[in-house]
């Protein structure tokens, strides 16, 4: 690899890497098609390709690679959910998160970063017991901290007792993360494409043929394919698509929004959040800060950005960390999250025969995006369910056995 | 600030409203098994485009329906409950 560094270095032309396939025209037959080419549709492809040896597989997409809510999280992954069935899916999670780069051959920029959320108030000290108490039974890294640690650990924060809410005490997560969101799904993309997945962007998925229960085709703008299998993994656009194939689901879309400043010196390391004040900042390896966490109270199809979150996110950001007044803000954005009523996802099998669901990932998506292609591309593969992911079918909905993560998202509910 | 009309108390400022979900026809409680409970209490539309909607005006506790586009935000009538729910629903084991 260094050789080839260098004579890349000396070379006069250096010539550009193709990353992911051309564009070719679409064939008349996959054996299965994913919707959606964000970083979970991604994720299926390379594995299915990867290790099930399924390659005949087309990844569509309406916009390009990675536009949607891949580009538009802020990039948290952490682990320290409080259901038992959250907690071990995303701890897997995690794990392959760790090892991704080297899974890749590709640098993903994970950065092991650690993550603490505040408690403001008695009832938040007690949920943190409890979340801590589950973490560290299922082998997740998360413990309760007080102030003189949470004073160590982040030591711009504000600490004053004479704060709208002070601090009072801390759940840490050590295992908490985050990385280049772009570069996982370029990286899946890259190894399906290498393996001889086409991704088609710019192709947007018009119907879906059903013929007795069974999926048999997509009708696209750029034309009609016959399929043996298609899972949508399209976030902010699963109560669309999955209309079209006749399936309900029990979602609805919210603009999730943020905003980042200017890059600055590197002087947070860990990522905070704060459920009281309702935000979460930290700050990238570039320096800029994100600041993230702020649903509209009502649901949205428009990513538009709004002068009341800003205001709020604003507010609180201030109020945690009082030097960001000075900062300027660079840009402010939303995703469409499509929240389920138990802030779980829905995995698995659908309604129609070999048409699967992975959807339902309101705020939690990009921090599930290894595991996610993992278990779906092995339910794809070998009609199995895994073990891991029964408890998101969507039938718990008609089985009123709902997964209640409360850990889920930033803010308390 | 987004501006919504309250049909009791005017137009104001959407912070002082509380969103209350999708409006769905309620199934007739006599003859509705566990599913299709479960299909009306959890289940949405969520449709892109035109919906109604519940909406409260928080300060005022009042009830009343909305039409939104949920693509283009913009509200398009709002109207009371009494348009749609004018007779009395029983839930009594034997409705007289």
């Amino acid at each position: 690899m260094p050789f080839g560094l260098l004579k890349y270095g000396l070379s006069n032309e250096y010539p550009a890497q193709h990353h992911f396939t051309p564009a070719t025209e679409l064939k008349k037959h996959y054996d299965v098609v994913i919707i959606g080419a964000g970083g979970h549709g991604t994720a299926i492809a390379y594995n299915l390709a990867k290790y099930h040896g399924i390659t005949n597989v087309a990844v569509l997409e309406k916009s390009y690679l990675g536009g949607g809510n891949t580009a538009r999280n802020t990039a948290v992954i952490r682990s320290n959910y409080l259901t038992e069935e959250g907690v071990s899916f995303y701890r897997e999670s995690v794990k392959l998160y760790n090892n991704l780069s080297n899974e890749f051959n590709y640098n993903v920029m994970m950065e092991n970063r650690g993550q603490l959320t505040l408690a403001h108030s008695d009832a938040a000290i007690r949920s943190f017991r409890w979340r801590a108490e589950v973490n560290q039974h299922m082998g997740v890294r998360s413990e309760l901290v007080d102030r003189q640690a949470i004073a160590e650990l982040v030591p711009n924060l504000n600490m004053s007792e004479d704060s709208r809410f002070p601090i009072m005490a801390g759940l840490w997560h050590a295992d908490g993360a985050t990385a280049r969101h772009d570069a996982v799904a370029w990286g899946y993309a890259k190894g399906a494409c290498d393996r001889g997945v086409e991704l088609h962007q710019l192709t947007e998925v018009e119907d879906i043929e059903i013929d007795k229960g069974r999926v048999t085709a997509v009708k696209t703008n750029r034309g009609r394919i016959e399929c043996g299998a298609v899972v949508q993994a399209v976030a902010g656009a699963s109560s669309v698509v999955a209309k079209k194939a006749g399936i309900p689901l029990p979602i609805h879309c919210y603009p999730l929004q943020a905003m980042v400043t200017q890059p600055y010196k590197p002087i947070l390391t860990p990522h905070v959040s704060s459920p009281h004040v309702h935000v979460y900042v930290h700050q990238t390896s570039r320096g800029e800060f994100v600041i993230g966490g702020g649903s509209d109270p009502y649901p949205l199809y428009h990513t538009r950005a709004t002068l009341d979150q800003r205001e709020s996110l604003s507010a609180a950001a201030m109020e945690l960390f009082p030097f960001l007044a000075q900062a300027r803000m660079l840009r402010q954005w939303a995703g469409t999250t499509d929240m389920t009523p138990d802030y779980s996802p829905i995995m698995g099998v659908s309604p129609v025969e070999n048409y699967y669901l992975d959807a339902g990932w309101g705020t939690w998506g990009f921090k599930a995006t290894p595991i996610c292609g993992v278990t779906m591309a092995e339910l794809v593969a070998t009609k199995k369910v895994p073990e891991i992911i029964k408890p998101f079918a969507l039938e718990r909905f008609y089985n009123y056995e709902q997964i209640n993560e409360a850990g889920a998202t930033a803010a308390s509910h | 600030m987004k501006l919504l009309t309250c049909p009791l108390n005017g137009q104001r400022n959407i912070s002082e409203f509380t969103y209350g979900g999708e409006y769905h026809p309620m199934p007739d409680p006599h003859s509705t098994d566990a599913r299709q409970w479960a299909e009306y209490v959890f289940f949405h539309d969520n449709a892109a485009g035109l919906v109604t909607e519940w909406w409260c005006h928080t300060a005022s506790s009042f009830w009343f329906l909305a039409e939104r586009n949920t693509i283009s935000d913009q509200i398009i009538r709002t109207f009371e409950a009494s348009e749609i729910f004018n007779q009395r629903i029983d839930f009594a084991e034997n409705p007289q």
